[in-house]
């Protein structure tokens, strides 16, 4: 009788979890964000199928600078490339450069800030200060000169970010985790004897996991809009179509060619994407709210 | 005249009634509807009186002291009155709500030892109350502050530290003579010696009660520790899930309590002093936001009976003289013993 | 000239913990100056915890009594002086002994709204301690039916209990929950530090009541810490009052309630709500004597608010010795029947 109550319970339990899930849908916002994010998503994923042309064919499907029309519903560019398969193609790229960056600097940022807090005295000075030198490092230098030493490549690219990211996000995950360390549940995982491993893991970490993914998602934004920055000066692969490489070639030859299509089209993707990431931020962190798998 | 009797406890005359509180209710607006946290509650305070409110946590003790001062948030829904000088406070208009506050009521809120400025100087912080409500000179204002110290028994020459330079207890003290700066009539003080040592403690209430004599100020003293209350209280009234359980002189609510839950509470305090007790731990929680039908207290009383779980009590007047809101208090003694079925 | 603290002669009943002239001080730097200041939380404490026995262990904040507690569960580290469980030096231990260590003593904390994972279910929590010292062979269903026992054991219904969140659950029912994840590796030594302050009047009785009865079912021994001598009476066999980091006075409970020796016992008392005594308090002392932030006085470090202080308290530190039976105080003029304290006051050393 007892163990029928118990499974009960449990059932209600994995319920209480879902229902958490799709508590973070309630909020407008939410909803708003994930719904572009779906979309660039679905679009992105199935591009090959979705695109109505490839935006490396050669020789280009359209004249230059044709505007918005039936064939090419966004016009085309200074090759006649049709605008909206780049976008479409240039979406893969730019997104996926976003999630890897975000990604990694969380994941080394939170390794970092981690352990730096918990341990504190020595192995806090050392990583601290490390990391102040890598904050204090100027990205277009950097990237000038790996771009110079790796060649201009996606890979250098997320490289960059990844490295100019990453201590932004030791520092916070850092300051949540000396003030966690103090509270009392810390202390009773400690009587209780784990191993420092296991209260950095299981202790630590799920108390952490919820500001650390609201920052992750703000990170792809940033990563997003950093790599397009860095396309846009000629620091990227500029044979690659993503929306920053596509601004760098309409700087040059979209304003006096009146093609303004090809300028906003990249633009205001970006706009949404980081957008949609920054909207769905606020309500990512409910998920590991415990108050929220209540019923 | 009879609820004027009922909100008092006594027979006493009722010309010296400083602050009379009639049918308090008040229900804070949740995501998720109304929830109740006073209901229907009315006390008075006499000239010079220090009356007791205990109760635990989400008795709505400290939401009927906040109302008093119409401190209550923009979510709150406030009924009843509060009649102070022949004015009822809850319909006060900004500019008389002005006057009246730190005028003629004034509050000590929880944790406000340690909620005082830690940059400001602490007589400064002082004189910002006195200046905030009239024109007085910095001179003048400086002389009260030092007064206002002495009477709590903090040299003057204290005024200039700061309040990481005062201990605990002085803190305490600091802030009950920012209270007292524009010499009102009562204060509120809810919790005051909850963060203090037991010896500190003791000091302080020595301290009310000189005040009580020397000034003529009436206190209305929150607070969950009943032996704190029979220290410094004249009158009790005990709250429990929103409303006066009972209310009376403090020897006959606290040395022969008439309602279960005072009882109860009486009960379950460890006493140094005395024998060596064996004591009974009152089953369940109190309960918070849903309350329990007919007498809220029924779930959790050792004499509860039907009528307990479907009608509400009403206070009245128990054999002690005491106020009680118990179906047991209004029956006599030897129907308690047919009537009480477990 | 400093005192020399002895050793407490214990000859009776099997020693649980034993504290040998224990120090905890912590080191503080004052940002501006670069003067340290050091804060003697727990200054040269010797005392015995025998099997069975429920020690209360009395003090007010900044009496170094959490401080010690830490101390012994090994979140502390001591400045110097030894703790022995069972006779075994336990400052200096290896893993595995170290292992053994937490499993044979525990610790509930004090604030129950604080001492509990908020992202761990009351499941988890409990049955930690047994996963981390791989005490649970089998699968799910030994774990749960362990944790229910458990449970149960503390006054909870696991059916309705057992998966939910702290924040779910009431301060008196965290606490509860708290006690289960305590008895999960079958210890024989509790150490409660302050377990009933933060609940309410109404529910502190029933975790009192629950540590009583559990600890004659399951044969433990507690130290239970307390700044309210009312609990400490209600729940110990026998009292021991801290003072700015050292014990003045231990006796069996109705001993020192009925007949304390030393002066802050007798402040202590006096200043409890009820009490019809006067605070019996030096002329011009400092009622709000603030342990953390002053530097001990000479000697005895009471002296500064003791009425019956002399040249003698302020030379000479005094040891805790054995007055009566099982009684010991730490005073050069103890509280007495025989010795009315007034003969004493200029008595030169």
């Amino acid at each position: 009788m007892q163990s029928v109550k118990i499974v009960d319970e449990r059932r209600k339990f994995s319920l209480r979890r879902a229902s958490a899930v799709s508590g973070i849908l309630h909020s407008r916002r939410a909803q708003v964000g994930f719904g572009i994010i779906t979309i660039f998503g679905v679009l992105a994923l199935a591009a090959p199928i979705v695109a109505p042309f490839s935006p490396y064919m050669f020789p280009a499907p359209g004249r230059p600078y044709s505007p918005p029309g039936a064939t090419f519903l966004l016009g085309t560019d200074n090759l006649g490339e049709d605008v909206l398969s780049e976008v479409i193609y240039g979406g893969r790229v730019s997104i996926m450069v976003g999630l890897i960056v975000a990604f990694l600097s969380t994941g080394f940022g939170t390794l970092v800030g981690i352990i730096s807090g918990y341990y504190m005295k020595t192995i806090d000075e050392v990583l601290m200060r490390a990391t102040d030198i890598v904050l204090i490092l100027p990205p277009l230098p950097l990237m000038i000169i790996l771009a110079a030493y790796l060649g201009p490549s996606i890979q250098t690219v997320i490289l960059v970010l990844t490295v100019t990211a990453w201590p932004s996000v030791a520092r916070v995950v850092r300051s949540q985790t000396l003030s966690l360390r103090e509270r009392p549940f810390v202390d009773s995982a400690r009587v209780a004897g784990a191993s420092d491993f296991r209260i950095i893991g299981r202790v630590l970490f799920p108390n952490l996991a919820s500001i650390i993914a609201a920052n992750a998602v703000l990170m792809v934004t940033a990563a997003i809009v950093g790599e397009a920055a860095l396309d846009f000066i000629g620091l990227g692969d500029i044979s690659v179509v993503s929306w920053g490489t596509m601004l760098y070639w309409a700087q040059s030859y979209a304003i006096f060619n009146g093609a303004w299509w090809w300028v906003i089209a990249p633009g205001v993707c970006i706009v949404l994407v980081g957008l949609a990431f920054v909207l769905i931020s606020v309500s990512i962190e409910n998920i590991f709210n415990p108050r929220l798998r209540s019923v | 005249m009879s609820t004027r009797i009922i909100a008092n406890g006594t027979d006493r005359q009722h010309d010296d009634t400083v602050i009379e509180i009639k049918s308090l209710s008040v229900s804070y607006k949740t995501e998720s509807g109304y929830v109740k946290a006073v209901d229907n509650v009315s006390f008075s305070i006499n000239k010079g009186e220090i009356l007791g409110l205990a109760g635990e946590s989400a008795c709505g003790k400290t939401t009927t002291a906040l109302s008093i001062m119409r401190l209550l948030g923009k979510n709150a829904v406030v009924d009843g009155s509060i009649i102070f000088d022949d004015r009822d406070v809850l319909q006060m208009p900004e500019e008389e709500l002005r006057n009246f506050r730190w005028k003629r009521v004034s509050l000590i809120p929880q944790g406000s030892m340690n909620s005082l400025d830690p940059v400001i100087p602490v007589g400064k912080q002082i004189i910002e109350a006195i200046q905030a409500h009239g024109r007085v000179s910095k001179n003048e204002a400086w002389q009260t502050a030092g007064k206002l110290l002495s009477s709590v028994s903090i040299h003057p020459s204290r005024a200039r530290n700061y309040p990481h330079e005062f201990s605990g207890g002085m803190k305490q003290r600091a802030v009950i003579a920012m209270a007292l700066a524009l010499n009102p009539a009562l204060v509120i003080a809810d919790e005051p010696t909850t963060a203090l040592d037991v010896v500190v403690q003791k000091q302080l209430l020595l301290e009310l009660k000189k005040l009580q004599r020397n000034l003529g100020i009436s206190f209305l003293f929150v607070s969950h520790d009943l032996s704190v209350i029979g220290e410094v209280a004249d009158r009790v009234a005990v709250m429990y899930a929103g409303k006066i359980v009972e209310i009376g002189v403090k020897e006959d609510v606290l040395q022969h309590p008439s309602h279960p839950y005072t009882q109860a509470l009486v009960n379950s305090v460890p006493k140094v002093y005395g024998n060596r007790q064996v004591l009974h731990s009152i089953p369940g929680n109190p309960p918070t936001g849903i309350w329990p039908q007919g007498c809220r207290f029924h779930p959790r009383c050792q004499y509860a009976f039907d009528l307990c779980k479907e009608k509400e009590p009403e206070l009245e007047i128990s054999p002690t003289g005491a106020y009680a809101a118990c179906h047991l208090v209004s029956k006599d003694l030897t129907k308690n013993q047919t009537d009480t079925k477990q | 000239m400093l005192g020399i603290r002895d050793g407490i002669q214990e000859q009776d009943s099997r020693k649980v913990l034993e504290l040998r002239k224990l120090k905890v001080y912590f080191h503080r730097r004052e940002r501006l100056l670069g003067r340290k200041t050091v804060i003697h939380a727990v200054d040269d404490v010797t005392l015995t915890l025998n099997q069975g026995e429920t020690l209360s262990l009395v003090g007010e904040s900044g009496s170094g009594k959490s401080t010690l507690a830490r101390a012994v569960m090994k979140l502390d580290k001591p400045t110097s002086g030894t703790i022995l469980f069972h006779n075994k030096e336990i400052l200096k231990q290896k893993k595995r002994e170290l292992k053994e260590f937490r499993r044979r003593v525990q610790m509930i904390f004090q604030d129950p709204y604080e001492s509990l994972n908020p992202q761990s279910t009351v499941f988890t929590t409990i049955i930690e301690p047994r996963i981390i010292h791989g005490l649970v062979s089998g699968g799910k269903d030994e774990r749960k039916a362990m944790a229910s026992r458990l449970l149960t054991m503390v006054g909870l219904d696991p059916s309705t209990k057992l998966y939910r969140y702290p924040h779910e659950l009431s301060g008196g029912e965290r606490q509860r929950v708290a006690i289960a994840r305590a008895l999960s590796l079958e210890p024989e030594l509790l150490i409660a530090d302050e377990p009933v302050s933060m609940l309410d009047v109404s529910i502190r009785l029933g975790i009192l009541h629950l540590l009583q009865t559990l600890k004659e079912q399951l044969k433990l021994t507690y130290l239970f810490i307390t700044h309210d001598l009312g609990v400490a009476r209600y729940i110990g066999t026998r009292i021991a009052v801290m003072y700015f980091g050292q014990v003045v006075e231990i006796a069996e409970t109705e001993e020192l309630i009925n007949h304390p020796m030393h002066h802050y016992t007798n402040l202590l008392l006096s200043s409890i709500p009820g009490s019809e005594r006067e605070q019996p308090l030096a002329a011009g002392a400092d009622v709000d004597y603030s342990h953390s932030a002053a530097e001990p006085p000479s000697g005895c470090r009471f002296r500064t608010r003791c009425p019956n202080a002399t040249k003698k308290c302020a030379l000479v530190e005094p040891i805790l010795i054995e007055i009566t039976s099982g009684h010991y105080a730490a005073c050069h003029y103890p509280l007495n029947e025989s010795r009315p304290t007034d003969s004493i006051s200029q008595l030169e050393g």
